[in-house]
């Protein structure tokens, strides 16, 4: 049966239930968001419409663009300790046994999946002072005494590498498996180091797939939430958590809508860099 | 020396991602409400609040209908979108593709905050089933990422020779495509299915202030104070995980889901 044009309306029938499902309920959600962030607060908790670009000038105080510093400094840090440890490790899963591939896969998988509380939770327990690591680092002798390492940047960062990694390996996974494996054995024929066919011949092949897998992990620390709560300081709040703050705490929508707005331009912004970069490296 | 440097460093990723998991399975196991690990004493006494307390119990069940019913409504957008894609020559139908696949690569709050102002000014806000929706829109790109993969591994000459012995498009879709797509149906249902049941922040902006499911609910207990109760529930999410992607590991071929080429072996 080959691909044909859709005639009449039996024809097109499937698509009407999940094009009207997908129109109401994201282009229409999206486009009231992007309106609200041009409404005026009123005193209260509602907003009323106009078109005020009060709520973007916000962006210009200190307190903002110092959340905003954070939080880009914060993703980046991610999605590089990300990528540095993923490479190396998706490397050696894809070329291990297949068998061996299905259990690394599905372990990446469930964690990948896991509830952002729940990461948060674990690693506070374990950077814990009562149930933590430090206990075992002090019965092994190499500390006095266990110590809390949650709260802190340190913590935060574990935290958001631990939930970004599975992410950075799954991306990074096709590539790796369909690498032609010849290459390397050239390399090594050649007389080249294991190592040095990885950063010879591996990586330079891979440079299109690294450079995506580090601006999608970069995007998917951005939208990081709970964590920066559970693990971090108030110094450590990210722009998700401000949004959601002033939606449903400050009840300022329209600010929260405007902060939302700006975080899909900076999104977007990087997708079609990445396609960019994307392309001139192809070419 | 080799080999025994990337198993050492198989090993230490692997120690990582197990660690926190290990931990809270310990602390799960702890016979008295303190936050200890190695546990002291053993009792499962911390699992059995999931069930007996009737907070988390009702966290519990608002969390597995929530996904039973959002994942069955992402599929139910997700199949005929992608059949539609794969039969016909439609490019302007592209757009929806793209649609589904938009929510997901968005920073999640966003999707949150647009649901969030929707359902406030349609009044439907606090609605249970706001949420569903909201999630099956959420994550109608699982299925449909595995539905359209699913779909281009169908060899066309046998729904052609379905065709030319004169069996009609219905006809075709139910004894012929309808059975090669179903493992594709049943591990998108299970990816959404899995990551409903984890999701935080659109489930907390739609019904969060009405309804608690157990992801919110572990956010408040976390907030105010310390019960092991936490720890079970995390052992039992992490559980419930890993035996859906094991069976999808084991029925469907997972390496070739995840964008791998077929069978080498």
């Amino acid at each position: 049966m080959r691909r044909e044009p859709a005639h009449g309306l039996a024809q097109h029938l499937p698509v009407i239930f999940p094009g009207l499902m997908l129109t109401v309920f994201f282009i229409v959600p999206f486009g009231t968001m992007v309106l609200v962030s041009f409404f005026r607060r009123q005193q209260g908790g509602f907003y009323v419409p106009d078109f005020v670009l009060a709520n973007y000038a916000r962006f210009l105080t200190p307190f903002f663009g110092n959340v905003l510093a954070f939080s880009l400094y914060l993703a980046i840090a991610v999605a590089v300790v990300s990528l540095i440890v993923a490479v190396p490790f998706t490397y050696l899963i894809a070329r291990s046994r297949r068998q061996t591939q299905v259990i690394w896969l599905v372990a990446l998988l469930s964690i990948l999946s896991l509830s952002e509380v729940i990461i948060g939770f674990a690693w506070s327990t374990l950077l814990s002072r009562t149930a933590g690591i430090t206990n075992l680092l002090v019965r092994v002798g190499l500390m006095d005494a266990p110590k809390a390492l949650v709260p802190g940047f340190g913590a935060v960062l574990t935290g958001m590498v631990y939930q970004a990694m599975p992410y950075a390996v799954l991306v990074l996974y096709p590539s790796m498996v369909r690498l032609d494996p010849t290459l390397t054995e050239a390399a090594r024929t050649l007389g080249a180091s294991p190592l040095k066919a990885f950063f010879t011949v591996v990586l330079p092949a891979l440079r299109t797939t690294l450079i995506a897998t580090l601006i999608m992990a970069f995007i998917f620390a951005l939208g990081s939430y709970l964590l920066p709560q559970i693990l971090g300081r108030p110094s450590h709040w990210t722009l998700s958590v401000l949004i959601t703050d002033q939606a449903l705490y400050q009840s300022n929508m329209p600010f929260a809508a405007a902060m939302a707005v700006f975080l899909v331009l900076v999104s977007l912004a990087l997708v079609t860099l990445t396609m960019f970069v994307g392309k001139k490296l192809e070419a | 020396m080799e080999r025994f440097l990337s198993r050492l460093y198989l090993a230490l990723v692997g120690i990582f991602l197990a660690a926190p998991i290990v931990v809270v399975t310990g602390v799960s196991f702890n016979e008295k409400q303190n936050l200890a690990f190695p546990p002291q004493g053993f009792s499962f006494h911390w699992f059995a609040e999931i069930f007996v307390n009737p907070e988390w119990f009702r966290a519990l069940v608002a969390s597995v209908l929530l996904a039973i019913t959002s994942a069955a409504l992402a599929v139910a957008i997700a199949l005929p979108l992608a059949w539609f894609l794969w039969r016909r020559v439609a490019p302007w139908a592209r757009v929806f593709q793209l649609l589904g696949v938009a929510p997901f690569t968005l920073p999640p709050v966003i999707t949150a905050l647009g649901f969030l102002t929707f359902w406030a000014t349609s009044g439907f806000y606090g609605q249970p089933w706001t949420a569903v929706i909201a999630h099956a829109i959420f994550f109608v790109t699982l299925p449909l990422v595995t539905l359209t993969l699913g779909f281009s591994s169908i060899d066309r000459s046998l729904t052609e020779a379905a065709a030319t012995m004169g069996a009609d498009d219905r006809t075709v879709f139910r004894t012929v495509v309808l059975p090669l797509i179903l493992p594709y149906v049943v591990s998108g249902y299970a990816f959404a299915f899995v990551l409903s049941l984890n999701e935080y922040i659109v489930a907390y902006m739609t019904i969060g202030f009405v309804q608690e499911t157990l992801p919110i609910k572990v956010f408040n207990a976390l907030r105010y104070g310390y019960t092991p109760t936490m720890a079970a529930v995390s052992v039992l999410f992490v559980a419930v995980t890993a035996t859906v992607f094991g069976l999808i590991a084991r029925f469907g071929d997972l390496p070739k889901l995840m964008g791998a080429m077929s069978s080498k072996d």
